[in-house]
């Protein structure tokens, strides 16, 4: 039922959470994870002004979502990494739809109203859009 | 291939580029015009770099995808000669500023980009922020609360107007209700048209009407120099920005070669110097526009609008520029920088710092980022001319080994010379073990003949061992030259 799962993470200690809850579920399943990182544009921008070079920036930001992949790795669930770029919530969301899968898993930033109407919740806008079920963790 | 190449670039995305090309047109209006007002020169000198850069490079830019035009940087660097000199000599320093970009691209010197450090490219974009949103105060003065309520509307505006859609620019929407809001409310507020004049014509050719002599030139080319060096350090940051988001490779020296020659064309067709746009590529890019198509849609699609819609640009009012000038500066100032400051390496820190510091004192970047590259420098050679020795004991003390860890160049050797005990009586021998050091240059060689000598006038043998084959080359080449001529 949940055996292509997809997994978005921005690397943050609370993308471990959710990353955690993926793993149990294709455990259960017997599934597989599909570890997204979008990249939006004002990443892009400091990220290129902060590395020197390309390469130095693509090992930064394997850096940054290792603990999601150590965590697949030692529970030994088969896992693909994306490195997505655009806004965060169309770009999951376009991922999702295009390849059938059959959970999303995305963590909550807990935003107040406030920010939730500056800066959007993704969750949100995800769990709206997508076909498939979408857990958000909190 | 490269016909299929070619196609690709022109017409692999002709819809996404259309479309992404008419909202930069429409984005790019206001900067050129407000970045022409910082250069102190006509609005149509901004709006013909935009036009005219944003058509060449379509053409010969070695990043398709990427918006090129006036900019802030550039024109920043322009104010003084355009106070002293006058919009002739700025036009003929645009050419000189294209043809030496163009010997930068043929000398492939883009790679030397990689020797400007991450904080001063920081330090550079934060300055570059800092004099835009500095240049603004100039239109408050004088003037009433009408003007600080009509920037903040358009601010307002322009933060806000983003939730409801993006399809259109909110930049432009802010523009246009506060400019009907001016004209209809009969609100009397300087206009662009106060600033100078807006001709609803085409470029034309024009040589700039200059003395060509020596002076002319040494008049010009510091200014040239800064804007060459300037306009690529910017049009590379922005060409790997637009790399990432597009995930694709771009050719940077055919790009330094592509704003060169952008430039010489503007020169002729009145337009100041410019380069590639971090706000706009970035724009450009969410719209949809990756290929070479949308520079040109962008730069011919302006020049419409213009010709067409002159006589309401000049109504624009001074207000809503300064707004949206307020905005590219926020959004060019890297934040992130501050969030990090107690984060990064103290020498980063202070390098980005004073980056940021000489340009807001000298008014000019180039000025900046050479004093950046220059601490950077300093504090990387300071950092690595850190020498360690360790000294072992054998032999019941007739012999020492002495182990060298570091980099032996001129900056280190000082200290590696007073590391040696040279006078214990008891010693026959000494044994320098330099397998963990590396030999740099002939300060270096002549460090390690001053301590072979000082050994020998207290009849301590000395020898080396563990030298890495560079180090040993170096050392056979120059060694024992310096120890000769002491004696």
């Amino acid at each position: 039922m949940f055996s292509k799962l997809l997994l978005a993470t921005d690397g943050s200690e609370h993308s471990i959470r959710s990353a955690k809850y993926a793993v149990d579920l294709a455990q259960q399943f017997d599934g597989t994870v599909d570890v997204v990182y979008v990249i939006d544009e004002k990443k892009s921008k400091a990220d290129v002004l902060h590395h020197v070079d390309k390469y130095d920036l693509k090992k930064d930001r394997e850096e940054k979502i290792k603990p999601v992949l150590d965590l697949l790795v030692s529970e030994r669930v088969e896992h693909q990494v994306h490195f997505s770029h655009g806004e965060p919530a169309p770009t999951i969301i376009e991922l999702a739809n295009e390849n059938n899968f059959d959970c999303v898993v995305v963590g909550s930033r807990g935003l107040n109203n406030l920010q939730t109407m500056i800066l959007g919740s993704v969750s949100h806008k995800v769990a709206k859009h997508a076909h498939c079920p979408v857990l958000i963790i909190k | 291939m490269n016909i299929q190449k070619i196609k690709q670039d022109w017409f692999g995305n002709i819809k996404g580029d259309v479309l992404a090309g008419i909202v930069v047109a429409l984005a790019l209006i206001p900067e050129a015009i407000a970045f022409s007002i910082i250069a102190g020169v006509d609005p149509m000198v901004g709006l013909y770099a935009a036009f005219s850069i944003a058509v060449v490079i379509a053409f010969v830019g070695g990043r398709p995808g990427m918006i090129s035009g006036a900019t802030g940087a550039m024109a920043l660097l322009m104010t003084t000669l355009v106070a002293q000199e006058g919009l002739q000599y700025l036009l003929a320093a645009t050419i000189l500023t294209g043809i030496l970009q163009i010997l930068f691209g043929v000398f492939k010197l883009a790679r030397f980009i990689k020797f400007v450090p991450r904080s001063v490219m920081v330090g550079f974009v934060n300055a570059l922020a800092i004099m835009i949103f500095t240049a603004q105060f100039q239109h408050f003065e004088g003037e009433s609360w009408i003007m600080y309520a009509l920037v903040a509307a358009t601010l307002a505006i322009i933060y806000l107007f983003p939730r409801m859609t993006r399809a259109v620019p909110s930049t432009l929407v802010a523009i246009i209700a506060i400019t009907v809001f001016v004209i209809f409310g009969n609100i009397d507020i300087r206009t662009v048209g106060d600033m100078g004049a807006l001709t609803q014509q085409l470029p034309i050719f024009l040589i700039p009407s200059i003395p060509l002599t020596f002076e002319t030139l040494m008049i010009i080319f510091p200014y040239s120099l800064s804007l060459a060096i300037v306009g690529l350090l910017e049009s590379l940051l922005t060409a790997n920005i637009v790399d990432d988001m597009t995930d694709t490779e771009s050719n940077k020296n055919k790009e330094s070669r592509g704003q060169g020659i952008a430039n010489i064309v503007t020169g002729f067709f009145g337009g100041m110097a410019g380069c590639a746009m971090i706000g706009q590529s970035v724009i450009n890019v969410k719209s949809g526009g990756s290929g070479r198509l949308s520079s040109l849609v962008a730069g011919v699609f302006l020049m419409f609008l213009i010709v067409v819609l002159g006589g309401v640009v000049v109504q624009i009012p001074m207000a809503a520029l300064a707004g949206i000038m307020i905005m590219v500066s926020i959004s060019t100032f890297d934040w992130s920088s501050l969030r990090n400051l107690h984060k990064v390496p103290r020498t980063d820190a202070l390098v980005m710092v004073v980056t940021v510091v000489t340009v807001v004192v000298t008014h000019d970047l180039s000025i900046g980022v050479l004093a950046g590259v220059m601490l950077s420098a300093i504090f990387f050679a300071a950092k690595i001319s850190k020498v360690t020795v360790k000294k072992i004991v054998e032999e019941e003390g007739t012999k020492h080994v002495y182990k060298v860890y570091g980099q032996i160049f001129f900056a280190s050797v000082n200290d590696l010379v007073d590391k040696f005990n040279y006078n214990d009586a008891s010693v026959k021998e000494v044994e320098i073990n330099l397998a963990n050091a590396h030999l740099w240059d002939d300060s270096a060689i002549g460090a390690l003949d001053k301590i072979e000598t000082k050994f020998e006038q207290n009849h301590i043998k000395v020898y080396y061992t563990g030298l890495n084959e560079e180090s040993d080359l170096l050392k056979n080449k120059i060694g024992g030259l310096s120890k000769a001529s002491g004696h």
